[in-house]
C-alpha cells in the first residue's frame, strides 16, 4: 500500500466532464435494446424467460460475491453485471432451459469475473466464457435453434406451454428446431456437398441481413445491431477501431477464399451477416476491460479476433466461432498492450528521444 | 486549420463568459497588510533585505534572490515591515512559510524610479539583467524566473519567439482581459524579450475562442515586422508550452530537452507585459492581473491586485462568496491548487482565484478502472495513464516511467475524462515525488561514498607520505654512518615526488 489518502485531499483536476462507469454501461445497454426487443419478437415468450433469467443470474451472482467480499452493493449501480448478463443472452439459443440460463450467469459472474477481482479485473469477456463453456459442456443445449416463431403468430407458444419449456416440462418439439445458416454450411463442407447449392436453396442474403432467422437470442438481426453499434460510435462510447479491423479481416479473408471456390467457403457477405459477427464486433470484442487500450493495439485485436473466427468457421470443429475468437485474443491483450504503445511526445516509437539537430549556438 | 494540432487533450467547458466580457478592476482598496512569502519562484527562497521595522516604498527591494532559480521581491506598496514571519502559504501542504509582512501607511509613495534609456538601444545582457532584477517569473503559473530563461535562449538561435495567449485553463480571463485592454504593452514586450534572444520571428497564439484579443493584438502589432498574431484551436492543454510548440510549428521538443534545442523559446504574455513594465518604465513586478471566478463568487471579474494581497481581499472586491465553495482554489481548475486558507496572499504565480461549487467540481469516490482508454485517448503526451496509475499506486515506479510517467505533464486530461473518477493525476504527483526522493538519496549515497573514498585516499596518502618521510630520516642518517649505501636514493626522490602530485 502507498501513502496516498484517495478522500482527504485530492489534486487537480477539480472539473470532470460528468461521465461515469454507469451512464456508460447503460447506455450499452440502450444500444442493445433494439436487437434484444427483435428477439423477443421472433422468438417470443420463452426467450424473454431466457433474457430475464440470465440477467437475474447474473445480477444476483454478482450481489453474492459482493457480499462475500464485504464491499457494498451500491456496486451493483454501475450496471456491469446487468451488461454482462445481457450480452450473453443475447449470444445464447433463444429456448434455453432455466439450469442451463442460471448456470450461464452464475459462470459469467463468479468465474469470469470476479474470481478475476471484479470490475476491470478479469482477463477473458466473461459472458463469452461463460458461453464458451457452456458450448462446451452441454453441446446440444447450446445449438438447438428454434425456427422463427414470431409473437402473435400461430405457432407462438403460449405462456403456460413457454413456462413448461423453460423448466423443462416440456420438450421443444422437433418440428420447431433447424439449423442455421453457419452450421448447415459446416455440415455440408463436412459432408463434402456444395456450400452454393445449399445457400442457393434455402437461405437470403436480406433476411439475414434482416435478421428473420433462427439463431442465437439477439444476434440475428445484424441490421439493428449495426445500428446500436453506430450509435455507440457517434456517443463515443467505442471507439472504430476494433469492429472495423474485425468486420475487414472477415471480409478480406471470406472473400479470398469464397474467390478461390465457390463450392468450399461461404460468400463473405453471409459471413458478414450470420451468427454472432456483428454483435461481436460492435459490442463484445470492444469490452474495455479486455482489449487493448492503444489505437494500434485495437486495430491488431480487432484484425485478429476476425481471423481467428474465420479459421474456425472455415476449418474448424465449431459452425460459429466469435466466442473463441474473442478469448483468444483476450488472452493476447496483455501483450498487445505492453509492446504496441503509442508513440510519446518528443520520442520515436521505440521510446528514445527524437533527435534534432540543436540549436545551440558555437560557443 | 493546422495540419498538426495537439493530440488528444479535451474540451472542458470554458466558463469563461462569467468574466470576459468584463473589464479589469484596476483599484482595489489597498490592503492593510501585505504578505510576500519569500518563495514565489521555482529556485529556493529569496533572501530578506529589511529587518522587522524598516519603512519601505513602492518598488522597493525587500528580498533578494537567494539563488540561480530564485527571484527579486519588491514591496508592493509603502509601509512598514511588521514582521517576518511563518504565514499559511498558498500551497496546498498547508505548511507555514516565512513571508515578509509590509503594514501599508496608506500612500502608496513610489519609490524613486530611475529614468531610462530606449531598451531597444541597451544591450541584451543588460537588459536580462534589468528583467532579472525586477524579480520577474514565469506568470502563467509555471514561476520559472524570466531572466533564466532568456538568458538560456540567448545561448541557442532562436528562430520562433511563441508568446503563449492561449490561456487554455477553463475560468481564466487574465491573459484575454489583458492582451485586450494592454495589447500595445504586450506588443512592446515582445519586440524587447525578441531584442534580448535576437529571435528571427514573433508569433502571438491565442486560443480561437478569444477574437477581440486577437484583434486588439493584430492591430497593435500592424505598425511592425515580423509580429504574427496567429489562433490556435480551443482544446485544454494549448498552454502548455510542448503543446503550443508543436500547434504552431508542428515539431515536438525532444524527450529531455528544452525549447531551445528547436529553436522556440515560449513566454506567456503576462510575463511579456511584466518585461515591458519593467524595462519601459523601470517598475519592478509587485502587481498582476487575478481572474476571480467560480459559482460561488458574488460578481466575477479580473482584478489587478498588488502581489501579497490576501484572499480574502480580492473576493470581497468582486462582491463576497454567495456560498461556502467547494474548493478554493489559485489557479485553474485543472492544474490549480487548493488554498489551505482564505487569508494566503496572491502570489506572483496566481493566475486565478476559483471558488467553485460542488456542482462545478463534480468530484466522486473512485471507483476500480473499466480500462476504458479514454484517459489514452485524452493524453496530449502520448502516454497510458492507466498504466501509469497502475505500477504507481504498486509502488511500481520504473513500470510507471516506462509507460510515460517521465514524460508526464500533469495537465490532468486524463482524470477529467476518467469514468471511475480516479485521480490518476494525485498518483502521478505521488510517483513523481517518491522517485525525486529516490533520486535525491542516492546523490547523497554517491555523494557519501565519494567522499568517504576520497578520506581514504588521503589517509593512504598522508600514510605513505609519513613512511617516506620517515625512511628519508633514516637514510639521512644512515648515509652519515654507512656512506656506501647510496645506490638506491635514485629512485626514492622520484616516488616521494609523485605522491606529492598525487595529493595536490
Amino acid at each position: 500500500m502507498n501513502a496516498i489518502s484517495e478522500s482527504v485531499h485530492r489534486a487537480a483536476p477539480y472539473a470532470h466532464d460528468r461521465s461515469s462507469v454507469d451512464r456508460i454501461m447503460l447506455q450499452v445497454c440502450l444500444a442493445l435494446t433494439p436487437a434484444t426487443l427483435f428477439g423477443f419478437y421472433l422468438f417470443g415468450l420463452p426467450a424473454m424467460l431466457t433474457f430475464a433469467s440470465i440477467c437475474l443470474a447474473a445480477i444476483g451472482t454478482e450481489s453474492i460475491c459482493l457480499l462475500l467480499q464485504g464491499q457494498s452493493l451500491s456496486r451493483l449501480r454501475d450496471a456491469s453485471a446487468l451488461l454482462t448478463g445481457w450480452l450473453l443472452a443475447m449470444s445464447m439459443p433463444p429456448w434455453c432451459p432455466w439450469w442451463l440460463c442460471l448456470g450461464a450467469g452464475f459462470f459469467a459472474i463468479a468465474i469470469g469475473k470476479q474470481l478475476y477481482g471484479g470490475i476491470g479485473q478479469n482477463v477473458f469477456n466473461p459472458a463469452m466464457l461463460a458461453r464458451v463453456a457452456l458450448l462446451i459442456s452441454f453441446p446440444v443445449q447450446m445449438t438447438t435453434w428454434v425456427q422463427v416463431t414470431p409473437l402473435g403468430s400461430e405457432q407462438a407458444p403460449g405462456l403456460l406451454q413457454s413456462l413448461a419449456i423453460f423448466f423443462g416440462q416440456q420438450s421443444i418439439p422437433d418440428g420447431y428446431t433447424g439449423a442455421t445458416l453457419l452450421g448447415a454450411a459446416k455440415a455440408a463442407a463436412n459432408g463434402g456437398s456444395a456450400i452454393s447449392e445449399l445457400v442457393a436453396g434455402n437461405y437470403s442474403l436480406t433476411q439475414s441481413f434482416l435478421g428473420n432467422t433462427l439463431g442465437s437470442l439477439g444476434e440475428t438481426s445484424e441490421l439493428l445491431i449495426l445500428l446500436g453499434g453506430l450509435w455507440l460510435l457517434r456517443r463515443r462510447i467505442i471507439s472504430w477501431h476494433i469492429p472495423l479491423a474485425m468486420l475487414g479481416s472477415t471480409l478480406l479473408l471470406s472473400g479470398l477464399f469464397y474467390m478461390v471456390s465457390h463450392e468450399q467457403y461461404l460468400s463473405p457477405w453471409y459471413h458478414l451477416t450470420s451468427g454472432g459477427v456483428m454483435l461481436g464486433a460492435f459490442f463484445i470484442a470492444t469490452d474495455y476491460v479486455t482489449s487493448p487500450s492503444s489505437t494500434a493495439g485495437k486495430l491488431i485485436f480487432g484484425a485478429g479476433c476476425g481471423l481467428v473466427m474465420y479459421v474456425i468457421r472455415a476449418w474448424g470443429g465449431f459452425p460459429e466461432a466469435v466466442g473463441f475468437a474473442v478469448l483468444f485474443m483476450n488472452a493476447l491483450t496483455p501483450l498487445i498492450d505492453r509492446v504496441v504503445k503509442p508513440r510519446a511526445y518528443g520520442r520515436d516509437q521505440r521510446g528514445n528521444p527524437i533527435k534534432n539537430v540543436s540549436a545551440r549556438k558555437a560557443s | 486549420m493546422f495540419g498538426i494540432a495537439m493530440r488528444g487533450g479535451v474540451h472542458p467547458e470554458t466558463k469563461k463568459d462569467l468574466t470576459a466580457e468584463r473589464s479589469i478592476i484596476r483599484q482595489l482598496p489597498l490592503p492593510k497588510r501585505l504578505y510576500l512569502p519569500l518563495s514565489q519562484h521555482a529556485g529556493i527562497e529569496s533572501r530578506p533585505q529589511v529587518q522587522v521595522g524598516d519603512r519601505v516604498l513602492k518598488g522597493q527591494l525587500v528580498a533578494r534572490s537567494g539563488g540561480p532559480l530564485s527571484a527579486n521581491l519588491h514591496a508592493p506598496t509603502s509601509g512598514t515591515v511588521v514582521a517576518i514571519e511563518p504565514i499559511v502559504a498558498p500551497h496546498p501542504s498547508g505548511l507555514p512559510a516565512v513571508a515578509i509582512v509590509i503594514e501599508s501607511d496608506g500612500e502608496d509613495q513610489w519609490m524613486v524610479l530611475p529614468t531610462l534609456d530606449d531598451p531597444l538601444a541597451l544591450s541584451p545582457d543588460d537588459l536580462a539583467d534589468k528583467v532579472e532584477a525586477a524579480g520577474i517569473v514565469g506568470m502563467g503559473g509555471a514561476i520559472f524566473p524570466a531572466a533564466v530563461k532568456l538568458r538560456q535562449g540567448r545561448r541557442f538561435e532562436i528562430k520562433t519567439l511563441i508568446i503563449n495567449g492561449s490561456e487554455c485553463e477553463p475560468y481564466l480571463t487574465c491573459d484575454d482581459r489583458l492582451m485586450q485592454e494592454r495589447a500595445e504593452a504586450i506588443i512592446d514586450g515582445a519586440r524587447m524579450i525578441r531584442h534580448i534572444i535576437e529571435a528571427f520571428e514573433v508569433i502571438i497564439a491565442i486560443e480561437d475562442n478569444k477574437p477581440d484579443a486577437t484583434a486588439a493584438l493584430k492591430k497593435a502589432a500592424a505598425p511592425f515586422g515580423k509580429i504574427e498574431v496567429r489562433n490556435v484551436p480551443t482544446q485544454y492543454p494549448m498552454g502548455s508550452a510542448k503543446q503550443l510548440i508543436q500547434a504552431v510549428t508542428g515539431k515536438e521538443v525532444p524527450a529531455g530537452g528544452r525549447s531551445n534545442d528547436i529553436g522556440v523559446l515560449v513566454h506567456n504574455v503576462g510575463t511579456v507585459y511584466a518585461i515591458h513594465e519593467a524595462l519601459r518604465l523601470g517598475r519592478p513586478l509587485i502587481s498582476r492581473i487575478v481572474t476571480v471566478s467560480g459559482g460561488c463568487v458574488q460578481s466575477p471579474h479580473n482584478v489587478e491586485a498588488l502581489i501579497g494581497t490576501p484572499v480574502r481581499d480580492i473576493i470581497q472586491a468582486c462582491g463576497g462568496l454567495s456560498a461556502t465553495p467547494a474548493r478554493l482554489l489559485m489557479g485553474g481548475p485543472m492544474m490549480g491548487q487548493i488554498i489551505p486558507s482564505i487569508d494566503s496572499p496572491v502570489i506572483k504565480g496566481c493566475t486565478g482565484v476559483l471558488a467553485l461549487t460542488r456542482q462545478e467540481v463534480n468530484e466522486h469516490v473512485p471507483s476500480p478502472c473499466i480500462r476504458c482508454g479514454r484517459c489514452v485517448d485524452a493524453c496530449p503526451m502520448g502516454l497510458v495513464p492507466l498504466e501509469m496509475a497502475k505500477h504507481a499506486k504498486a509502488d511500481d515506479f520504473d513500470n510507471a516511467q516506462q509507460y510515460g510517467l517521465r514524460d508526464c505533464i500533469l495537465c490532468g486530461s486524463c482524470a477529467y475524462v476518467c469514468p471511475s473518477h480516479i485521480p490518476l493525476v494525485q498518483f502521478f504527483e505521488y510517483a513523481k515525488g517518491e522517485l525525486k526522493e529516490r533520486r535525491n538519496s542516492e546523490h547523497k549515497q554517491e555523494y557519501t561514498k565519494r567522499l568517504t573514498e576520497q578520506r581514504n585516499e588521503r589517509i593512504e596518502r598522508e600514510k605513505a607520505a609519513k613512511l617516506a618521510a620517515k625512511k628519508a630520516k633514516k637514510k639521512k642518517s644512515s648515509r652519515t654512518s654507512q656512506p656506501k649505501a647510496s645506490e638506491p636514493t635514485a629512485s626514492e626522490p622520484a616516488a616521494s615526488a609523485q605522491e606529492e602530485s598525487a595529493g595536490s
